[in-house]
């Protein structure tokens, strides 16, 4: 499952472009058709909320269903077209020393959180709050938010359909490259989750580091 | 700053909530789950009926539900899915989520007895009869692509429908979330990979929703893009809108587990 990757994986040499996120905080960035879009667990077991959009017309976006239709099974790993609502490929996962992604859990929010955990976790944040916010640049809002990606995030489905966030798999420095093949806005929200295994109970900073197309 | 310690000690303590949430979610309540109804189960007495439409295959319905009514489908020959999609009336931002279903009540499994919820952690409906329980969360209705490599060529499709449903109540691409389809066998096999399992598909299976807001629903009657049958998977469907008997205290579905109490709760502060 582990592909090979051309630096090691903390190692900024060769891109144009890094940055720490904080834990808890949101991020986005335009990645041009071409880039790759390496995201880093830099302490492990931290989950990555992650939408996109069609840069030219965020109309168009990530859809997890048609990723797994397409696809043919539940899980992001290495390989998967990203595909969306108007059935194109955005992305693809080019690299990837985890193994294991979701689509299917959705982030968190803190309505969600009430209804999972009870009452007074509504006023913790949570990643609804940041995708919110990072959206209002683009002149996006809340009905934009479609299900997400949730890198770095283990959520087995049994056949029975059970269904269970557990204990990530992702070690101090996994990472996945995302590649993009449309120019497309990239929104993360680090997850701020404490409530389940998603982030071993103690969200943790990640890094984002973008590359360019080798030169022809 | 908390301390270390204290740091150590919250973590300890959100684990073994969770731990047992999870223990009440998947073991406790599939054991309180009531069993599917029985094909010929829950009839709809005349006078509850308020409308009545049948979906000819490839084509859509729009439907508008007060809290408390109900919505029949029926999968009349048994070789039909029908994908949903909804808002609430008042505040169309609040829609169907299939997330945070699945993740709520840890299970991608919708049976009798559990419910869909919106996006603001309320009940959007309730499934109060089904004799199906093969209902699909994950995979979505079909698309122009979907039906192109079915068929050959593109045909009706529920990714269309939905498009031109959203339009016709002033919404658009935008608004369209994932899916729920009805009547789709679809599971998960150890390794990830999706099955079908058409046995579980039979002539008059039928699901009762009620709606625990206002509501504005599209069906779109498409064959369901892993139904191996595609080609002839053809049928109408009947769609009859009702009004549900009132919920009892011991409902099954407001008493489902913790969560969906609290989720019920929530939904009837919108209309206290």
């Amino acid at each position: 499952m582990t592909s090979p990757a051309t630096a090691a994986p903390a190692d900024t040499s060769g891109t144009s472009y890094w940055h720490d996120i904080p834990a808890e905080r949101p991020w986005s960035r335009i990645l041009k058709r071409g880039q790759t879009l390496r995201i880093i667990d830099s302490e492990g077991q931290q989950a990555v909320d992650a939408l996109l959009y069609c840069a030219d017309d965020p109309a168009e976006r990530y859809s997890a269903q048609d990723t797994l239709r397409v696809q043919g099974s539940a899980y992001i790993d290495l390989g998967t077209a990203l595909i969306s609502n108007r059935g194109r490929v955005m992305a693809r996962i080019t690299a990837d020393s985890c193994g294991r992604h979701d689509t299917s859990a959705g982030c968190c929010s803190c309505e969600s959180n009430a209804v999972r955990f009870g009452e007074p976790t509504k006023y913790q944040h949570a990643c609804r709050e940041n995708f919110i916010l990072e959206l209002s640049k683009y002149g996006l809002g809340k009905r934009d938010i479609v299900a997400n990606l949730n890198f770095f995030m283990n959520v087995p489905i049994d056949p029975s359909g059970n269904f269970t966030v557990v204990d990530g798999i992702s070690a101090p420095g996994n990472y996945v490259d995302i590649s993009a093949e449309m120019d497309v806005i990239f929104v993360i929200s680090n997850c701020p989750q404490i409530n389940n295994p998603c982030n071993g109970f103690d969200p943790t900073p990640i890094r984002v580091m973008i590359s360019d197309p080798p030169a022809l | 700053m908390m301390s270390a310690e204290r740091k150590r000690e919250v973590r300890e303590a959100n684990r073994r909530r969770y731990e047992e949430l999870r223990a009440a979610g998947q073991e406790g309540t599939s054991r309180g789950l009531p069993a599917a109804s029985a094909l010929d189960a829950a009839p709809i007495a005349p006078q509850a009926v308020i409308s009545r439409e049948e979906v000819a295959p490839g084509w859509y319905a729009t439907v508008r539900l007060r809290r408390a009514e109900a919505l029949r489908i029926v999968d009349d020959t048994g070789r039909s899915s029908v994908s949903m999609i909804g808002w609430r009336e008042e505040e169309s931002s609040e829609r169907v989520n299939c997330a945070d279903t699945v993740k709520v009540q840890w299970s991608a499994a919708l049976t009798k007895g559990r419910v869909i919820l919106s996006d603001m952690g309320r009940v959007f409906m309730s499934l109060v009869e089904d004799s199906s329980g093969a209902h699909d969360l994950l995979v979505g209705g079909s698309t122009p692509a979907s039906t192109l490599e079915a068929f050959g060529a593109r045909s009706r499709n529920s990714h269309e429908n939905f498009i031109a449903a959203a339009a016709k109540v002033g919404l658009g691409l935008r608004d369209i979330p994932p899916c729920v389809s009805f009547f789709a066998p679809v599971s998960v096999d150890a390794k990830g990979a999706f099955a079908w399992d058409a046995k579980r598909k039979r002539p008059g299976d039928f699901v009762d929703l009620r709606a625990e807001m206002n509501v504005i629903v599209v069906l779109s009657n498409c064959a369901h893009p892993l139904d191996p049958a595609r080609p002839a998977a053809s049928g109408p469907v009947t769609l009859i809108r009702h009004r549900a008997p009132a919920a009892a205290p011991d409902d099954p579905c407001r008493t489902l587990s913790p969560e969906i109490v609290r989720a019920f709760a929530f939904t009837d502060r919108l209309y206290a």
